[in-house]
């Protein structure tokens, strides 16, 4: 800004923090507090006390006031230890409970939202990852509850029956896409509702239902099919190594690997991709049945770590929250794995929340809405925060480096 | 319309795009502004035409001070801007387009009417022969170009500002261009007209202002050479023409016989083509754009969806039927006409950019792994051979002018032992530094021996490379004839008239 002086209308340059602030990261961060400040207001307006004292506004609104303020700073300080930690209880594996929740839940969606996360770096837009994890997770409690295995063969058998679930679900799509052009949303979007009815209707078979019961569940998978839990307290399991490992390799396969490069050159510019040599129809096959794998482990990790048995509602709409997962995390892996935390510890604080304050847990899901809101339209946030504008990668551009 | 812009300057962050810019279009003058891609030509004309906001500087019309803040004020004061990509709505006829922002009323509903008789009138006073009923879709480039200056006219507009106004045009549609815009200054309308092809400009324009890094470098006459003004564009002395020694060619490499191809709904594209280029030799395929060339490049590559028959050979191996893959592993180079939908991944580094077909092969991967100190290793190399004008091998080929993408496309193929070089319109939308030195580089792929085919629509370029020309016209090949025959004759031949 050497010249800066000479002209008439001198701009102040932007503090570094602004710009900070104004890059991918610092827009995701405030997104977050936009939505929980957005989300307190609803706290507030849903707390029966602070509709009692708002009937007399006008006569004491400092009565609406501070009640609004305590229910939010209640909620918030119930949803904060639903997450990470209880400062109230006796020992420290009690207190650190809440964290272990937080990554149960966050699991299987870091698993989905690396699927849908890969798909979208190769140009497609994965909706299927809910089949996908209830075809995993028939393959996984089947192999888990038929078979009498030892550990260190019947849980990779599990885990691996999980993959190939999910990749055969993925897989259809990719190769509807491939050889047919069929959309991926829609051809995915099917293929859920086919998943759905599927385990609904295997659940009445005796192969599947467990003995003595009406109700759609399988029979517990075996101890040795198990995820190994970390601590025994804890519902944590080793569900979450394989997210990590997951995400690592998703990381590996996208910036070292000669695949992950067609992917990434297929999903940014397929005629170029096509141009250059590449086989743009296998591309889409192969990314699905990766995609679609991925899924079916987050299947795994429900089956095999959490419920530990097959009902109807094993998905639970993790596939639907990865989706949410993945564009948080701006589909790169390692920000997928951070998005999955955090939705993860929403939803095991929310629960905690509604507990122990009575607020709704659907504030959780006004959150996560709000989030992904404000994160589709940075310019809405800038203009809030009075950010500079950036050059900094839009959302779509998602590409990195060889190291990136 | 008189225009004057006083002291000009434009900043984006701590880059000027503009500096100090004073410039002052006469009534009824066509002012040039002559420099590279990136000069900052257009951001200039944005700046006058309300898009930008300029740092510092004044804007006058007609000696009145005027303070744009967008293109609707801009338009008010009489200053109209037909944009290098148009601004139509393709399914809406012509009188809709015009109307449209402007829309004329009757009660509650469009008074298409009036739209259609204002069309009318501007394109028989103007002499621009455009139909109001027409849907713009079904138009041809250069009437969408006409539609987009009757847009302007039709709001009053005293100054014309055309960027880049012939990228997109044809050799007879350019000249039809520069007939109207003769017209409209006869009529007392100002002109900008901005352009980096000297021919043009020094066919068109009164008077060339030359930009070069943001800053009017100076001033010249349409009588000053052409070696001038390019010395002037380029802050540098620039050879115009191609030095060729003369040719040596050898065996035939590329030979192509009986080739025909239809497209999807069968209707025929290539008709019975039958030629050969030898080692060595530079054969160029002129022709009018859409007659063939680009699909004919599209079949030499295996990336054409229709059915192909007949035979194409590369030193006696068959391609037809072959993948992309398979042909470009095989010895074929292959330069798209159309860089940033085929020839690049914007969003991609350069580096990655310049592996992009090679990727697959040793020793930039062994077993399925990208071998990335080999990549980066190359792709600086590239770089610095192709003198690509880039911020690092790591910024995305986005962020590079069109003459940069261009080379990082060339030494991409170039970067591989070719036995053949495919490059449609090799320089299109190329600023002329990198054009000279693009040229080069074919010549010097020719000199090792590769048999190289190049397909353009600008007869210069043709001329300037060409061993031989081959000559499309509906899909076949009319006629084969020397670097030595007239442009008349060429001219004819493009059109289809042939001697016997």
């Amino acid at each position: 800004m050497t010249d800066a002086t000479t002209v008439t209308q001198e701009q102040k340059p932007p503090s570094r923090v602004r710009t900070a602030l104004s890059g991918t990261a610092g827009i995701t961060f405030l997104s977050i507090v936009m939505a929980l400040i957005i989300g307190a207001f609803f706290i507030a307006f849903s707390d029966p006390a602070v509709q009692d004292a708002s009937s007399y506004f006008f006569a004491k609104p400092f009565d609406t006031l501070s009640a609004a303020w305590t229910s939010v700073v209640e909620a918030y300080k119930a949803l904060l230890t639903g997450m990470l930690f209880n400062p109230d209880a006796s020992s420290l594996v009690d207190a650190l409970k809440p964290l272990s929740e937080t990554i149960t839940m966050a699991t299987p969606l870091i698993l989905g939202g690396l699927s849908v996360a890969l798909a979208f770096r190769a140009g497609l837009f994965n909706i299927g990852a809910e089949g996908q994890i209830i075809l995993g997770s028939i393959f996984a409690a089947y192999i888990g509850f038929q078979f009498s295995l030892p550990w260190f063969i019947h849980l990779p058998l599990a885990v691996l029956g999980a993959f190939i679930g999910g990749a055969i679900w993925g897989g259809i799509a990719g190769f509807l896409k491939a050889k047919t052009g069929a959309h991926e949303v829609i051809t995915t979007i099917m293929l859920n509702w086919i998943a759905i009815y599927l385990v609904a209707w295997l659940l009445t078979k005796p192969a599947f239902l467990r003995e003595g019961r009406q109700d759609p569940i399988s029979p517990p998978v075996a101890d040795s099919a198990e995820y190994p839990s970390i601590v025994d307290q804890w519902r944590v399991h080793a569900g979450i190594i394989v997210a990590i490992l997951a995400a690592a390799a998703v990381a590996w396969l996208l910036d070292k690997s000669t695949l992950g490069f067609q992917f990434r050159a297929v999903g940014a510019n397929a005629n170029a991709a096509r141009t250059a040599g590449m086989n743009v129809s296998r591309m889409y096959l192969l990314v699905m049945l990766i995609a679609g794998g991925l899924a079916g482990l987050a299947g795994s990790a429900q089956v095999l770590g959490t419920e530990k048995s097959l009902t109807g509602g094993i998905s639970a709409g993790i596939g639907f929250d990865a989706i949410t997962v993945a564009l948080l995390g701006r589909a790169n892996p390692w920000g997928v794995v951070a998005a999955g935390l955090l939705f993860g510890g929403l939803r095991a604080g929310g629960l905690n929340m509604q507990t122990a304050t009575g607020t709704p847990i659907d504030i959780v899901l006004v959150i996560q809405a709000l989030i992904v809101l404000f994160i589709a339209a940075p310019p809405l946030v800038r203009s809030v925060f009075r950010l500079p504008e950036t050059g900094g990668a839009g959302f779509m551009q998602t590409a990195k480096g060889w190291n990136g | 319309m008189k225009l004057e812009l006083r002291n000009i300057t434009k900043k984006f962050g701590d880059f000027a795009a503009n500096e100090d810019i004073s410039l002052i279009v006469n009534p009824g003058e066509i002012v040039a502004l002559l420099g590279e891609n990136g000069a900052g030509k257009s951001t200039l004309m944005n700046v006058v035409y309300g898009l930008l906001q300029p740092t510092s500087g004044e804007i006058f019309v007609n000696d009145v001070q005027e303070d744009f803040e967008g293109p609707g004020d801009a338009m008010t004061a009489g200053i109209g801007m037909v944009h290098q990509h148009f601004m139509l709505v393709p399914p809406f006829t012509v009188a809709e387009n015009v109307m449209l922002g402007h829309e004329h009323t009757k009660g509650a509903f469009l008074d298409l009417d009036a739209a259609r008789s204002e069309v009318r009138r501007v394109s028989e006073a103007y002499n621009l022969q455009v139909d109001p009923d027409a849907l713009v879709e079904d138009l041809p480039v250069g009437v969408q170009q006409r539609v987009e200056i009757i847009k302007a006219l039709v709001r009053d507009a005293g100054v014309l500002i055309l960027d880049e106004p012939t990228a997109v045009l044809t050799p007879q549609e350019t000249d039809e261009l520069l007939g109207i815009m003769r017209d409209l200054k006869a009529k007392g309308t100002s002109i900008v007209f901005i352009s980096h092809k000297l021919r043009e400009v020094q066919a068109a324009a009164d008077r060339i202002v030359v930009i070069r890094r943001g800053r009017v470098v100076g001033e010249a006459s349409p009588e000053a050479t052409k070696a001038e003004l390019a010395g002037m564009m380029v802050g540098r002395e620039v050879s115009l023409t191609v030095e060729k020694p003369p040719g040596n060619p050898g065996e035939p490499v590329l030979q192509v016989s009986d080739l025909s191809a239809a497209d999807l709904e069968g209707r025929p594209i290539l008709r019975d083509l039958n030629f050969e280029v030898r080692a060595g030799e530079i054969l160029g395929v002129a022709g009018v754009q859409g007659n063939g060339q680009t699909e004919l490049a599209e079949v030499l590559t295996g990336l054409y969806e229709g059915e192909v028959t007949g035979s194409i050979t590369m030193d006696g191996k068959e391609l037809t039927g072959r993948t992309p893959r398979e042909i470009l592993d095989g010895g074929l180079g292959y330069v798209p006409e159309d860089r940033e939908h085929d020839g690049l991944i914007s969003s991609f580094t350069v580096t990655e950019n310049l592996v992009l077909d090679q990727f697959g092969n040793a020793p930039y991967s062994s077993g399925g792994v990208l071998k990335s100190a080999v990549i980066d290793k190359r792709a600086d190399e590239l770089i610095e051979e192709f003198d690509v004008r880039t911020q690092g091998a790591a910024a995305p080929v986005s962020s590079l002018s069109g003459g940069n993408k261009q080379k990082v496309v060339m030494a991409r193929e170039m970067s591989r032992e070719l036995r053949v070089l495919v490059a449609s319109q090799p320089t299109r939308g190329v600023d002329v530094g990198s054009i000279e030195f693009l040229h080069k580089r074919i010549v010097s792929e020719r000199e090792r021996g590769a048999a190289v085919l190049i397909i353009s629509s600008e007869l210069d370029e043709i001329y300037a490379l060409s061993d031989r020309i081959a000559v499309m016209y509906r899909g076949a090949i009319i006629g084969v004839v020397g670097p030595d025959t007239s442009r008349d004759e060429m001219g004819l031949l493009m059109a289809g008239v042939t001697n016997d």
